[in-house]
């Protein structure tokens, strides 16, 4: 198919799902998602851009279908152990000075991560006086965080992070296996509020004191970047943390200014005075 | 034989290399010979197992005169510099020439993928691409190599019979073609000429 006709079928999209059911995907990053919208072509049997858009403007469960296209389901827990370790070493200490903590996990996707924080919070003895954010645009994904229930097969692969983030335990302490299922965070739920929530379209909801947000970012476009690093921005408190991931930067950020690197290999940054 | 691939179009603004195993040293024998004056950019999938860090860009930044980097999720792909995948990820290029980074799953049951990084380049900067497929044990990179000679860039494939493993290069020419095909050496003087003539 001839690039510049996708490209300009695939903007058209992109403004017709904005329009028709405010979601905003305008300033996702258009590389990943070309890919993604090919994929689901294939999935409708569409031949063009434009036959998927006829699709989805008509047919709002061909839309819900889309969810999982526009966006990345790929998670796993405690990913990028050191990420974990660093949190605990170097961010931990300094939270266990307030006496309520809350943490933003945005585009928690289907939970792992989150689960993860619950688990380091709770080992830190800081889980009953801190609540988590959890939010996500997809309504499937944010059900399946909600259950915490992952397949029993990635356990082994996540206890091995487990333990290369400095967990203190076993994981197996915090899950019960029940037919080919983990069941996860029933002991952490209490501490946990689910919700829709676009870094495109919406607003701050609550002070925090840290973010949470790794690999959300490298799907949008700077712009998009922006403006999610500037909620994170007016959500932190003073000496607030932000992660992000592995291969994302502040660097070139309009709020670059606003973060120094804490631990710089690990991508967590605390918000200072500009 | 190392042969000598035709005429190179004066627009390329971009190469992009895959490998697989054998990959490494095969590298070896290229980019070290890449000279101080080389000008366009050469992004590198090489499969390797998925750790936090890659030791790709230390190992062969000691070995050559360009600067060679791990890419970055919007950084922009910088002439004469050499850019290799990070590990777990998969990476593209963006039509104004900066990296876009995802997490998507695995392509070929490979994560980077060459097949992800080559249609991303042929759809984003289409015929300015010249493509380059080396040794490996998959058949990842012949669908993108399709995808940028359809798109009217270039595509050099390593000669099967002089690979350390066959099957990535020979599938690339049963599915793609090839512009030409070369041995390390012939990879090395063409690629030296296509980023030097500038």
């Amino acid at each position: 198919m001839e690039a510049g006709c996708f490209d300009l079928e695939l903007e058209l999209l992109l403004e017709g799902v904005y329009r028709r059911y405010q979601h905003d995907f305008r300033h996702y990053a258009r590389a990943s998602l070309r890919r993604r919208i090919s994929a689901a072509m294939d999935r409708f049997n569409c031949l063009t851009v434009s036959q998927l858009q006829d699709r989805i403007l008509h047919e709002p469960e061909v839309f819900n279908a889309m969810l999982q296209y526009f966006t990345v389901q790929v998670s796993e827990m405690f990913r990028d152990p050191s990420y974990f370790l660093s949190l605990r070493e170097h961010v931990i200490p300094e939270l266990q000075t307030y006496p309520s903590i809350k943490v933003w996990v945005a585009g928690c996707s289907t939970g792992e991560e989150l689960w993860s924080l619950a688990i380091l919070f709770r080992e830190s003895s800081l889980l009953s006086r801190t609540i988590f954010y959890a939010t996500d645009i997809n309504p499937a994904s944010l059900r399946i965080a909600e259950q915490g229930v992952y397949p029993l097969e990635r356990m082994a692969a996540f206890s091995r992070n487990y333990r290369a983030a400095g967990g203190s335990g076993s994981l197996s302490d915090y899950y019960t296996a029940a037919y080919d299922g983990a069941i996860l965070g029933a002991a952490f739920k209490s501490q946990v509020v689910f919700a829709d929530h676009s870094l495109a379209t919406d607003s701050v909801f609550s002070e925090v004191n840290l973010v949470s947000c790794r690999n959300v970012l490298i799907y949008f476009d700077r712009t998009l970047q922006d403006r999610a690093v500037g909620l994170f921005r007016e959500a932190l408190v003073h000496r607030g943390y932000l992660g992000i991931g592995m291969k994302e930067s502040l660097a070139s950020s309009a709020h670059a200014s606003a973060f120094a690197e804490h631990v710089r290999a690990d991508r967590i940054y605390v918000k200072v005075a500009s | 034989m190392t042969g000598r691939a035709a005429d190179l179009p004066s627009s390329l603004r971009l190469a992009v290399i895959g490998a697989s195993s054998g990959g490494v040293a095969a590298l070896g024998e290229i980019l070290p010979l890449l000279p101080a004056r080389f000008k366009l950019p050469v992004v590198i999938v090489v499969h390797q197992p998925a750790s936090h860090r890659s030791l790709l860009p230390e190992l062969f930044a000691r070995k050559c005169r360009l600067p060679v980097l791990e890419a970055y999720d919007k950084a922009p792909v910088s002439a004469g510099h050499i850019f290799f995948s990070p590990p777990d990820y998969h990476l593209m290029v963006e039509t104004d020439l900066t990296f876009v980074l995802s997490l998507d799953e695995p392509v070929n049951f490979s994560r980077p993928s060459i097949d992800v990084l080559l249609e991303s380049a042929a759809h984003s900067i289409g015929k300015d691409v010249l493509a380059i497929i080396l040794t490996g044990t998959n058949s990842d990179g012949a669908q993108g190599l399709r995808a940028v000679r359809k798109a009217g860039g270039v595509g050099w494939v390593q000669s099967p019979e002089t690979a350390q493993a066959p099957t990535m290069p020979r599938s690339a020419i049963d599915v793609a073609g090839a512009d030409a095909v070369l041995t390390l050496a012939g990879i090395t003087d063409n690629l030296i000429r296509a980023g030097c003539t500038k």
